[in-house]
């Protein structure tokens, strides 16, 4: 609602801002591209859409401004009156009409500027056409710039402002400053006011909510009032002042007995009958405060007969409303909010008042004579004269009554809670109501898990009997089992058996593997003729030892091997060597002879190896000296060259000479850049 | 708190570990750790893959139907609790146990026998035509026990005890 909402007012921006904002909308939503090569109207089209463009965003933007901003004719008078008082109306008007004027002005730029592009002929006038347009609205703005400051903060202020509804039923609160205006506020709603020792805490109105009877009621605290000629009020009381005057509310009117605010009695009273007139037609209340301090008997005479004064004033008021003497309870009322002593007691009694004002004034009111109308209490007319009270059977009752008494008696969860050490210490015990077989089992923990099973998937009442089934058939499959197995176990290996299996695995994997060997190097090495056996593969004694393995006797096989041989001194002496060299181990014949060769040094000549100079046959030379030619051809090869020696220059060289190949490659790596290369190649 | 099975490989998932999935239709993917989650998003069949029990089932590597499977069944409704029930049913749940891993484990045997009975044939056919390799027909025709010969070696006393471990 307008009338006393204002936080929905939208932000005003500052002039710049404004201006800002237009400019770059403008320039973001309108085509930007133009070039000189367009054709005119194409360009007087461009330049007067940006103009019209700019026009309507700052008509749109101030409209909404205008708008937004209360009518002080158009709102509630309270308000209208707070406004005036806080901002001054004229001040208010002027602004408001400053950019009224703005808009119009800014309209009648566009329209002058729009009928001269019209006629624009190149695109540097219409461009200049456009850009002055939006410069002198840009200016209007600029001048319109504190008005625009000025309404954002009033706007900002009215934001803040205490939503009062002037229709509801209020409550207002008023006297001299520091008299317990606002602590009385604070006890009786759950406003949280700034209540001080200095006068003028409470600057200006604040609103809370109380409820009686199922009620809402407003409460406003006002600022303290002065006792000050109407002129001279500054803004701070003339809120008070206007709240008191528009509202009809019942106001309460606080009196400090004791005259701790620094006012006397006096003071107050006369503050009393000077606002006594705005008093008229509201239920009036004259409270005294602070009786913790001074109750109200103790005071003075002159003081007493001051409060006697207002309060007739007060019953004036009364009377003057409801035709009836209301009671003097109900018009002069103590309290303390220090010790909360009569505290509800006077809230109890304003909203009464005003309660009973308000209905008695709907009742004047003619709306209400149509709605009587309407209303009608139903009463069945009585047959006779005999009075039937309601019937209650006797059990009915009594069961009631036992009821009754066994709440009282009847201890419950929460007495056991707090007797054993309070909610923190005690757990209730969820299984005490258990309704089992047996009551011991109602503590009992079952645990959920049991070796990767869930426990409750096998809860079954007849898992006894399935389980005897089972071990039943378990026993029968077993003996099946151990049958069959039986049977089975016949046919396995005996040890021996596995031991020659093993065996044979064995050798044959050994002869794929040599077969293996063979296959791959049988292409890069030449075969040896089986007659001359260097390594000494093929000697008696090894194929003694093979057919021994075999289990058959090798003793015939040696002896005409031994007979067929050409008997050769060598293999002859390296047998003897073998007979009588105890300290070898003959399980392969190559070793021993290895190291036979090894000591042809220190045995005797008939051990020794044949001459170097000797050819072997099978090694492919024509006769020794050859032989001697070849092995010193292959010493010279893997001579090597002596580096220390200073550097020979060759001038002839020859060719064929592998040698010499290799000279010239070392004199062209050590010479370096000193010494001169004689050879180009 | 329950134990659960993983949707993929059929582990039980303990509370604290892996992961839940929910689909939109509202079905829950259980996973016992990442591995089975990943393959899962994936979109891996674990019928298809080799580790998972459901591929074990299928193809039969792994006991299907049993008697010991129907004491363990999700139960909806919750039975009142009695002492004794509750006793004979966890010595119950041990016994079930062993017998269906008895079960189990007789069930692979069984599927591994044939392999077994076959194997040995095949040794004895080896060992019947290979013998040649290790003991001579002549020296068979006279023992025909299936003794190794042992080969003849000197010795000399300081490395007796080498050349024992390298006969045996």
């Amino acid at each position: 609602m307008v009338q006393y909402n204002f936080k929905k007012i939208t932000v005003v921006p500052n002039g710049k801002d404004f201006v800002d904002i237009i400019l770059s909308r403008t320039q973001r939503q309108t085509p930007t591209v133009v070039h000189k090569g367009y054709a005119i109207s194409r360009l007087r089209q461009f330049y007067m859409r940006k103009v019209k463009y700019t026009q309507q965003n700052f008509h749109e933007k101030l409209s909404t401004i205008i708008e937004e901003f209360p009518r002080l004719d158009e709102i509630h008078p309270f308000y209208g009156d707070l406004l005036h008082v806080l901002y001054n109306k004229d001040h208010y008007k002027l602004a408001l009409g400053q950019i009224n004027t703005a808009r119009n002005l800014i309209s009648k730029i566009a329209k002058d500027y729009v009928k001269l592009l019209k006629y624009g002929d190149s695109l540097y006038r219409c461009k200049s056409l456009k850009v002055a347009a939006l410069g002198r609205m840009c200016t209007v703005i600029k001048r319109i710039g504190p008005s625009l400051a000025y309404l954002e903060q009033i706007r900002q202020h009215m934001a803040r402002l205490p939503s009062i509804d002037p229709n509801t039923r209020t409550i207002l609160i008023c006297g001299y400053p520091n008299v317990g205006k606002s602590s009385f506020m604070n006890k009786i709603t759950r406003a949280d006011v700034d209540v001080q020792p200095y006068a003028f805490t409470t600057k200006s109105l604040f609103v809370g909510h109380t409820d009686y009877k199922y009620l809402r009621y407003q409460v406003i605290d006002t600022p303290g009032i002065l006792d000050r000629p109407f002129e001279d009020r500054n803004i701070i009381e003339m809120c008070s002042i206007t709240a008191l005057a528009h509202l009809r509310a019942a106001v309460l009117f606080f009196l400090d007995i004791s005259g701790s605010c620094g006012y006397s009695i006096a003071q107050q009273a006369a503050l009393f009958h000077s606002i006594k007139s705005l008093f008229m037609n509201k239920p009036l209340i004259i409270v005294c405060n602070k009786t913790d301090l001074q109750p109200l008997d103790g005071i003075s005479e002159e003081d007493r007969k001051l409060v006697t004064e207002m309060k007739t004033e007060a019953m004036k008021t009364v009377i003057g409303q409801g035709g009836e003497p209301e009671n003097e309870e109900g018009v002069l009322l103590t309290m303390s909010t220090l010790t909360e002593d009569g505290v509800i007691s006077v809230k109890n009694a304003a909203c009464e008042r005003l309660l009973n004002q308000r209905v008695e004034l709907k009742l004047k009111s003619k709306k209400m004579n149509d709605c009587l109308n309407r209303f009608h209490v139903a009463l069945p007319k009585p047959r006779d004269q005999k009075e039937r009270p309601p019937c209650i059977p006797q059990a009915v009752l009594e069961a009631k009554a036992k009821q009754a008494e066994e709440e009282k008696k009847r201890k419950t969860e929460k007495d056991l809670e707090e007797e054993n050490g309070g909610a923190g210490v005690y757990s209730a015990s969820l299984k005490k109501n258990y309704i089992l077989a047996s009551d011991e089992w109602k503590e009992d923990v079952l645990p959920e898990i049991l070796d990767g099973h869930n426990v409750y998937d096998f809860i079954d009442p007849d898992i006894l009997l399935r389980l005897e089934e089972l071990e039943r058939e378990e026993g029968l499959r077993q003996a099946e089992e151990e049958a069959d197995d039986f049977e089975m176990d016949g046919e396995e290996l005996s040890p021996e058996e596995q031991e020659a299996l093993a065996e044979i695995r064995k050798k044959k994997n050994l002869l794929i593997q040599q077969h293996r060997m063979k296959k791959s190097t049988a292409e890069s090495r030449p075969v040896v003729p089986r007659k001359f056996d260097t390594d000494r593969k093929f000697t008696t004694k090894r194929m003694g030892r093979q057919l021994s393995t075999l289990g058959l006797d090798p003793s015939l096989a040696i002896n005409r091997a031994r007979s067929k041989s050409r008997g050769r001194k060598r293999e002859r002496s390296v047998e003897r060597g073998e007979a009588d060299g105890g300290d070898t181990m003959d399980i392969d014949g190559n070793q021993a002879s290895k190291k036979l060769r090894l000591r042809s040094m220190s045995r005797s000549r008939s051990r020794s190896r044949p001459p170097i100079t000797e050819v072997l046959p099978g090694e492919g030379l024509k006769d020794s000296a050859q032989k001697v030619k070849a092995i010193k051809l292959a010493k010279k090869s893997v001579k090597k060259r002596n580096k220390n020696a200073p550097p020979v220059l060759w001038e002839t060289f020859h060719w064929k000479d592998g040698q010499a190949l290799r000279h010239l490659q070392e004199i062209k790596l050590c010479s370096g850049k000193k010494e001169a290369l004689l050879f180009v190649r | 708190m329950r134990l659960e099975k993983c949707w993929f490989c059929s582990s039980t998932v303990y509370p604290g570990h892996g992961i839940q999935f929910v689909r939109n239709d509202a079905k829950i993917f259980r996973f016992c750790r990442s591995k089975c989650h990943k393959n899962f998003k994936m979109k891996r069949n674990p019928r298809k893959v080799k580790w998972t029990k459901a591929y074990r089932r299928l193809h039969g590597k792994d006991m299907t139907q049993d008697a010991t499977f129907e004491f363990e069944r999700k139960r909806n409704r919750p039975e009142r609790y009695d002492r004794n029930l509750a006793e004979n049913t966890l010595k119950a749940i041990k016994k079930i146990d062993k017998i269906r891993s008895d079960r189990a484990s007789d069930h692979i045997k069984n599927r591994l026998k044939t392999g077994k009975v076959q194997r040995q044939k095949e040794a004895r056919k080896q060992l019947e035509q290979g013998i040649h390799l290790v003991k001579a027909p002549l020296a068979l025709a006279q023992d025909s026990s299936l003794h190794l010969p042992k080969i003849k070696v000197n010795v000399s006393q300081a490395q007796t005890e080498e050349n024992q471990a390298m006969e045996e």
